[in-house]
C-alpha cells in the first residue's frame, strides 16, 4: 500500500456540507411550492410588448387573473377600454391577444388563478378583475377612504398597497 | 498599450470622433425628424407658420380645454405641471417626467409619440392636435 500524504490532503467537513446543501434544497423546494401554489402569486407579464402596451396607464395585470374569454372580449373592444381609447395596430393586438389567452387563468395560468376565478363564469367573460367575487371578498375590509386616497385613486392601482405586485405578489 | 506599435494616432482620433458623432446623431435624429415633419405639416396648414415656440408649448401644456373628457381637461390632469417631475394616470400609475432632461430616452420613437398624441389629444381636447400644437409642446419638453 502506498502511503498517503496526510500533510497535503485537504480535509473537508463532509457532513456539515451535506447537511447544509440538504437544508438549502429543502427550503428551495418549499419556497417553490409556496410560490406556485400560494393563492396570492400571479406570474407577472413577461412579454416586453405586452408589458409596454398594457402597462403604460395601469399595472400590466397578470393574464392569469382573468379567463381567456375575458381577454378575447377585452382585446375586441380596445377603442372603448373602460372609457378610454387604448387601440393598438392589428399586428400588436394579435400578439397581445395570443399572450393573454395562452396565459389566461383557465388555460396556462390555471394553477395560479384557481381561487381567484372560483365561482366566475367563463361564458360571462368578466372584464374587471375588481368585480370578481373572490376579489371583492378579499378586499371587503378596505374602507372607502383608502380607495379615494390620492396615492391610490383607483382599484386598478394594486401597487399602492401590494408592494410586490409588479413581481407577482399580491399578499396583504 | 506598450506592445502595440504606435501608429496613426490620427486614424484613431478620427474613428473616435466619427463614433461619437454617429452616436449623437442616432439619438438626436428621430426628434429632429419628428419636429421637421410637424413643421412641414404646419407650414402646409398655415403658410405664415414661422417656427415652433416653447413658450406657446408651455401655455398649451397648462391650458384647460372643454372639448375632451371631464376628468382630463388638461395635459396636467395626468402629467405634472412642472414637466420635470412625475405625473400620475387616473389608474394611479406613476408617469415618468415629460421633460427631456428628466427622461432622456423620450421622443426617440416617432410612432410612440404619435400614438400618445392621438390618444391624449382626443382625451383632453376632444380632437386631434394640430401639427403646430404638437411641435410647440414638443419644443417645450425638449427645452426643459
Amino acid at each position: 500500500m502506498k502511503p498517503m500524504q496526510p500533510m497535503n490532503a485537504i480535509t473537508l467537513p463532509y457532513r456539515p456540507i451535506a447537511l447544509g446543501l440538504l437544508a438549502i434544497a429543502f427550503s428551495a423546494l418549499v419556497f417553490q411550492r409556496a410560490q406556485a401554489g400560494g393563492s396570492h402569486y400571479f406570474p407577472p407579464v413577461g412579454d416586453p410588448v405586452v408589458k409596454e402596451e398594457c402597462g403604460s396607464c395601469h399595472l400590466a395585470f397578470p393574464p392569469s387573473m382573468l379567463p381567456a374569454s375575458s381577454w378575447k372580449r377585452m382585446m375586441g373592444e380596445l377603442t372603448n377600454h373602460f372609457g378610454d381609447d387604448a387601440s393598438v395596430d392589428p399586428a400588436t393586438a394579435r400578439h397581445i391577444t395570443n399572450y393573454l389567452v395562452s396565459n389566461a387563468g383557465d388555460t396556462g395560468g390555471q394553477r395560479y388563478s384557481d381561487k381567484l376565478l372560483r365561482g366566475t363564469s367563463t361564458s360571462k367573460a368578466p372584464l374587471r378583475i375588481t368585480e370578481l367575487d373572490r376579489w371583492v371578498k378579499e378586499h371587503r375590509e378596505v374602507p372607502a377612504w383608502e380607495w379615494q386616497h390620492k396615492e391610490v385613486r383607483s382599484k386598478a392601482n394594486c401597487l399602492a398597497c401590494h408592494a410586490g405586485a409588479e413581481r407577482g405578489y399580491y399578499d396583504d | 498599450m506598450k506592445h502595440h506599435p504606435r501608429k496613426q494616432p490620427g486614424t484613431l482620433l478620427l474613428a473616435a470622433t466619427l463614433a461619437l458623432l454617429l452616436n449623437t446623431t442616432a439619438f438626436a435624429a428621430p426628434r429632429d425628424e419628428l419636429l421637421a415633419g410637424y413643421a412641414a405639416a404646419a407650414k402646409t396648414a398655415d403658410p405664415a407658420f414661422a417656427g415652433f415656440s416653447a413658450t406657446r408649448g408651455e401655455a398649451f401644456h397648462r391650458q384647460s380645454f372643454a372639448g375632451g373628457k371631464a376628468d382630463t381637461p388638461a395635459c396636467t390632469s395626468c402629467h405634472a405641471r412642472d414637466p420635470r417631475t412625475s405625473g400620475q394616470t387616473p389608474a394611479g400609475k406613476a408617469i415618468d417626467p415629460v421633460a427631456l432632461s428628466a427622461s432622456p430616452g423620450r421622443y426617440a420613437d416617432p410612432a410612440k409619440v404619435e400614438k400618445w398624441f392621438k390618444r391624449n389629444c382626443n382625451e383632453v381636447l376632444g380632437r386631434q392636435c394640430t401639427a403646430q400644437e404638437k411641435g410647440d409642446w414638443l419644443s417645450f419638453m425638449i427645452s426643459q
